[in-house]
């Protein structure tokens, strides 16, 4: 049976870290449609927090851009997904793994996809180098107790 | 941030109030990073107890941090770092170089 999305939205921000809070605050917003433990709310804010910001200081390497946001929701799920037409990368198998930063100085720590690997049920990378990177995530939001 | 300082053990202490972002951690890094080098303690210690929200920057924070406190001749501790924040902390295997603390007060008597 096809899945059927129950809500959907989208959201477009310039690429400023000030609206790092606005992403995640919005999105987590959203999914609380979907009644979610605080646990699985605060899973879903980290994780859209490591992709707007690898869009705005990867991506865009802070110059100005848009990033896009669109979540849509399931009847148990809900999907995310964050986009930039930066910079993109070249090997993104490496990227995914933990600790790997193209950006030590600036003290990240490169544990950004590690993060939404392990907080969320799904991760897809697409990327092209010149053209821009598109993450989708998707988690299982566990319905407790009956439903009325 | 609030930063206190205990001048007789050489004790700074980092009480971070805000959600640790990318955003927020650049600010948090120049004051402390200011107050360590100023200082020049034996002891920072970040107070994590108001810290609703962290992704990897906090990481990065702490990290950095621990750095520019070696250079000193310091060691770098955390505490009242809630389960979220542990996790992530967990995940960046961190925890064995920059310890969680009970309290400031069972490290000095002990
Ligand atoms: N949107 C993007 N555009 C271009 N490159 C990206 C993008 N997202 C990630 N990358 C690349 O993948 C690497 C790993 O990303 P990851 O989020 O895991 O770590 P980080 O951002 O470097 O550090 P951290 O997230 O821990 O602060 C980055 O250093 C960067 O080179
Ligand atoms: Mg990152």
């Amino acid at each position: 049976m096809e899945k059927q999305v129950k809500n959907e939205m989208k959201i477009e921000l310039l690429s400023k870290s000030a609206n790092e809070a606005f992403a995640r605050i919005s999105v987590a917003a959203f999914a609380s449609q979907l009644d979610p433990t605080i646990e699985e709310i605060a899973d879903i804010k980290t994780s859209v927090s490591e992709a707007v910001t690898n869009a705005i200081i990867h991506g865009y390497n802070n110059t100005e851009g848009i990033v896009k946001i669109k979540a849509k929701l399931y009847e148990d799920e809900i999907e995310i997904e964050v986009s930039d037409t930066g910079s993109g990368i070249e090997n993104i198998e490496e990227a995914r793994e933990p600790l790997y930063t193209t950006k030590g100085n600036l003290e990240r720590s490169g544990m950004g996809f590690t993060i939404m690997e392990n907080f969320m049920d799904e991760l897809s990378v697409e990327s092209i180098v010149g053209l821009g990177t598109k993450v989708v995530m998707t988690k299982k939001i566990k319905k407790e107790g009956t439903t009325y | 941030m609030n930063v206190k300082h205990f001048m007789e053990d050489r004790l700074l202490v980092f009480e971070i109030t805000e959600d640790l972002d990318h955003h927020s951690s650049e600010i948090i890094r120049r004051r402390a990073d200011y107050e360590i080098q100023r200082f020049m303690p034996k002891r920072v210690v970040f107070d994590f107890n108001r810290v609703v929200f962290m992704d990897s920057a906090g990481i990065g924070l702490v990290i950095g941090r621990y750095k520019t406190a070696s250079s000193f001749g310091g060691k770098l501790e955390m505490m009242h770092v809630n389960e979220n924040l542990r996790r992530i902390f967990e995940m960046a295997g961190i925890l064995k170089m920059i310890p969680i603390v009970e309290s400031l007060e069972k490290e000095k008597i002990g």
